[in-house]
């Protein structure tokens, strides 16, 4: 069989430029206990730091790769082959003016301090392993809220740092995690003080602009009683030849009553291998809510998580993929109920085009002696080509009675009568399949702030080449 | 041989080196046995990590205390007998027990000359030898349990074997039963079932413990081939009693405009596993795959699935309902598979778990594996328990709590029993699920 044309083009390019690399400080290729001491060194890390990322390294070396239930693309990553730390310095800076020319047009390009002027109350700028850029609006600082790098963050704030880092997700949790310990730099480290409600979102921008890199930020979320706090990611990298890797770690904590919204816009290039593990930690009353976009990358595989640990938390996934020609977008939730009352509520939705392959997986578990506790799962696949695939691969456990649970999944095709309805009032066959990958997933979309929205719908804009179906 | 008979010292399954059990088969078969035999030991026992294990306690996966069995005495022989009742109107039956051949009810001269075999395995190895080479077994286990298909197959020397003929319709049920009865006994019960182009036939199994308290194990493979057109209804009503470990692979193949529809009755067993494949291989085929399983004390029931659709315009339908009380565990990990090419396929898996006790746990994996396009898929699953509203209903009516909850679990389960369109088997289902609620 010949190979169908992709049916729909998406908007991916627009991250995909390089700039010539001038990085000071650069770990070499492949990890080893000397690449830790390096980082840790450049990085002036406390001891218990260094002991961590040792304690990280020696996790990752003793864990095998997940391949018994994952895919086996994992197999092409050559950890060997990976550069681990490169940075320019770091010290991020806190004017725009300040950031070297070359990675200020980066920024520019792709459109962050317009973003920040307009509706953002903070935002971060990480190139390849370090922040070059970090700013709080004058307002937000002044009611307590902090929101600096992870190394700023150990450094400056150990009292409330150390409390949490590394508790939400242990290292041993998986083998990226665990390399994410060794070897992390960069990410976020949000405070939130009691009763703070940030009204803009807080951004961090991740950017990789050097080939064979690996990405191993680390975030660290804290919203302090009855504080609620949103903040939005995004990434991208350009287009190389060879394959980079992107392991993160995030952390949220919502004390009691607290909220926290976590938006992440991922649009790695084709070549990215992006292995995240994120979890929350919802106390009484709190609620924390993922809001996780995969729309670049060659394989994801990404569950982000919550724990209800106090009475009536509430926990909520609400993840959109779309997978492409030669992309493997392996996403899902987990939901760990551990107290009475606790709901909560998962919404996926996949489109697959061409041979892209879209997974959900995911977790529900609600142990002995709970009650009252709820859980509402739905998947929904949309399949635009015959070489399309996707796969939901769910597990459920729920002990004891006074819980209800309930899994729902359909998998569908874009139909052929929307479309020649559509074709009838005068659209091309493009406008009408994008209309209708749009009208898949608006009702999710929805839930973004507004400028994301119309972010996300401007990436899905879709074009037609081929038939449909 | 000598000792395997004598009643003091039944061998024990695992005892090596391995011997193939009866002089009368086949050197070929002899020789597939001892092949299996080898396959067994080289494969390694299950872990809990893999896929195909979660959540299953794969500890309870210890065959070294279980034997063959001694033979049966004529009194214990006709005891079981009395107890073996089933439907009353079949076509043909068969009953063993710890894999001896007690009683043959033969089928009827006008189903026997119209072709319509029934028969021991071990006889059908000999005289189809085509048939059976061609069919037995022919489904690797994919499911998790190759090690112990294999085991089942170094072992088997007993079984079904039925063939109708084309466009033969064999009205009545054919009934097997399959007894437990020595301490620690094992037994490897087989049924091989080919349906001719546009046959249409109905099997029911019964797998039964002789006595209350004996430790058993039953390690059983099913081959259902349904030819072009055919059409089956293959019921089991698994009731060990609650010392046995058993483990089920079943595989159907469903041809072109085929359809097989199967009902599991769970009842049995300490720690059961049922792997259950249906093969949609061709055009129009059709599997509807039904099971309700009530599980109490600290059963465990471990069932896996897979409506694997080979080819285009293929129809499956699973409904798999689980009532737990006490302590009891139920794992449910379902696989839709839609193969690239089978377009315009329709699939449909339903797992609903009502839970009684707060012990109780049930795990649900419905999986979807879709790499075709113009399909229809859906799968759900639910875990919840009694509605406070309808229990309310019945007490105020006057119904006592205790009856009143049964009421609603068997109308929880009925729905599943009754998408059976056979009364007789209905009823007699009832009747198993009935017992059961008795003794809890």
């Amino acid at each position: 069989m010949t190979k169908e044309p992709s049916a729909l083009e998406i908007e991916r390019n627009i991250g995909n430029f390089a700039y010539p690399e001038t990085h000071t400080h650069d770990a070499g290729v492949g990890l080893t206990e000397k690449t830790i001491h390096y980082i840790s060194d450049i990085k002036e890390d406390p001891d218990w730091v260094r002991q961590f990322r040792l304690k990280g390294y020696e996790t990752f070396l003793s864990k095998p790769m997940p391949t018994h239930w994952a895919s086996k693309d994992l197999e092409a990553i050559v950890f060997d082959n990976i550069r681990y730390y490169l940075s320019a310095g770091t010290q991020p800076k806190r004017s725009w003016e300040e950031v070297p020319e070359d990675v200020k047009r980066t920024f520019e390009r792709l459109g962050i301090p317009e973003q920040e002027r307009k509706f953002l109350a903070g935002v971060e700028a990480q190139f390849d392993s370090e922040a070059v850029y970090s700013n709080i609006k004058k307002a937000v600082g002044e009611q307590g809220v902090i929101f600096v790098g992870s190394t700023e963050g150990l450094k400056h704030h150990p009292e409330i740092f150390r409390k949490w880092f590394g508790k939400v997700i242990p290292i041993g949790d998986n083998k990226f995690s665990a390399l994410n310990s060794a070897v992390f730099s960069g990410g976020s480290f949000i405070y939130v003080p009691p009763g703070v409600k940030v009204k803009h979102p807080l951004q961090a921008y991740f950017r990789i602009n050097a080939e064979n890199f690996g990405q191993f930020e680390r975030t660290l979320i804290i919203a302090d009683e009855g504080s609620e706090v949103t903040y939005m990611e995004g990434c991208t990298a350009p287009k190389f030849n060879t394959a980079t890797l992107h392991s993160a770690v995030v952390e949220l904590v919502a004390l009691k009553g607290a909220k926290i919204q976590y938006i992440t816009v991922q649009n790695w290039s084709a070549n990215v291998f992006n292995l995240v593990t994120k979890r929350g930690l919802a106390h009484e009353d709190a609620e924390v809510k993922w809001i996780d976009c995969n729309i670049g990358s060659r394989l994801t595989m990404k569950y982000p998580g919550v724990v209800m640990k106090g009475r009536r938390a509430r926990g909520e996934v609400l993840s959109i993929a779309l997978a492409s020609d030669g992309q493997h977008q392996d996403t899902g939730a987990k939901m760990v109920h551990a107290a009475d009352e606790t709901t909560s509520n998962i919404i996926s939705k996949s489109i697959s085009i061409g041979e892209g392959r879209a997974t959900y997986r995911g977790l529900v578990q609600i142990p002995k002696h709970l009650k009252n506790c709820k859980n509402n799962t739905e998947c929904d696949a949309l399949l635009i080509n015959s070489t399309s695939r996707t796969d939901t691969y769910p597990a459920i456990t729920v002990r004891g009675t006074g819980n209800s649970v309930q899994h729902e999944a359909s998998v569908s095709q874009v139909s052929a009568e929307q479309i020649f309805y559509m074709q009838q009032r005068g659209l091309t066959e493009a406008q009408a399949m994008s209309l209708s990958v749009n009208g898949f997933v608006n009702d999710l979309v929805r839930q973004f702030p507004m400028e994301y929205s119309v972010e996300l719908k401007r990436l899905i804009e879709l074009e037609m080449e081929g038939s449909v179906g | 041989m000598a000792d395997l008979e004598s009643p003091q010292t039944p061998r024990a399954i695992l005892s090596a080196p391995f011997e193939a059990r009866s002089a009368e088969m086949p050197a070929w078969f002899r020789e597939q046995q001892e092949a299996a035999w080898t396959k067994f030991e080289a494969l390694p026992y299950p872990n809990r990590k893999d896929q195909a294990w979660r959540f299953s306690n794969v500890n309870a996966l210890d065959f070294s205390s279980y034997n063959f069995g001694p033979a049966l005495s004529q009194n214990e022989r006709d005891e079981i007998l009395d107890r073996s009742l089933g439907l009353n109107e079949v076509a043909g039956r068969l009953i063993f027990a710890d894999n001896q051949l007690l009683r043959r009810d033969p089928l009827s001269q006008k189903l026997l000359a119209a072709g319509v075999i029934l028969k021991p395995l071990e006889r059908a190895i000999i005289e189809h030898e085509d048939l059976f080479r061609r069919h037995f077994m022919a489904q690797p286990a994919t499911l998790g349990s190759a090690k112990f298909a294999a085991l089942h197959e170094a072992f088997v020397t007993s079984g079904t074997f039925v063939y109708v003929p084309k466009g033969v319709e064999v009205e009545l049920p054919i009934e097997i039963f399959h007894w437990l009865h020595g301490e620690n006994a094992s037994v490897f019960p087989h049924t091989l079932l080919i349906a001719d182009e546009l046959a249409k036939v109905t099997v029911i199994e019964h797998f039964r413990s002789a006595h209350p308290d004996r430790a058993g194990f039953a390690c059983g493979v099913n081959d259902l081939v349904i030819g072009r057109g055919a059409k089956l209804n293959y019921v089991c009503t698994q009731d060990w009693n609650e010392k046995a470990l058993a483990i089920q692979i079943n595989s159907t193949s469903v041809e072109r405009d085929a359809s097989a529809l199967s009902l599991n009755v769970h009842l049995g067993g300490a720690y059961t596993r049922f792997e259950g494949l249906s093969r949609l291989a061709g055009e129009g085929a059709r599997s509807d795959m039904l099971a309700v399983c009530v599980a109490g004390d600290t059963q465990e029931f471990d069932a896996r699935t897979l409506q694997d659709h080979m080819s285009p315009h293929t129809t499956s339908d699973l409904l798999y309902k689980n009532a737990l009380n006490d302590r009891a565990r139920t794992t449910f990990g379902g696989l839709i598979r839609v193969e690239p090419h089978a377009h315009f396929t329709d699939a449909y898996q339903k797992v609903r778990n009502l839970l009684l006790s707060d012990d109780a746990e049930a795990n649900s994996m419905p999986g979807l594996e879709i790499l075709a396009d113009n399909v229809k898929c859906s799968h759900g699953a639910t875990s919840g328990q009694i509605s406070e509203n309808e229990l309310f209903y019945l007490l105020s009516r006057g119904i006592p709590a205790p009856v009143a909850k049964q009421l609603l679990v068997s109308g929880f389960l009925n729905e599943v029993v009754d998408r059976l369109d056979h009364p007789a088997i209905s009823s007699l289902v009832h009747d198993l699920i009935e017992q059961k609620f008795a003794h809890q």
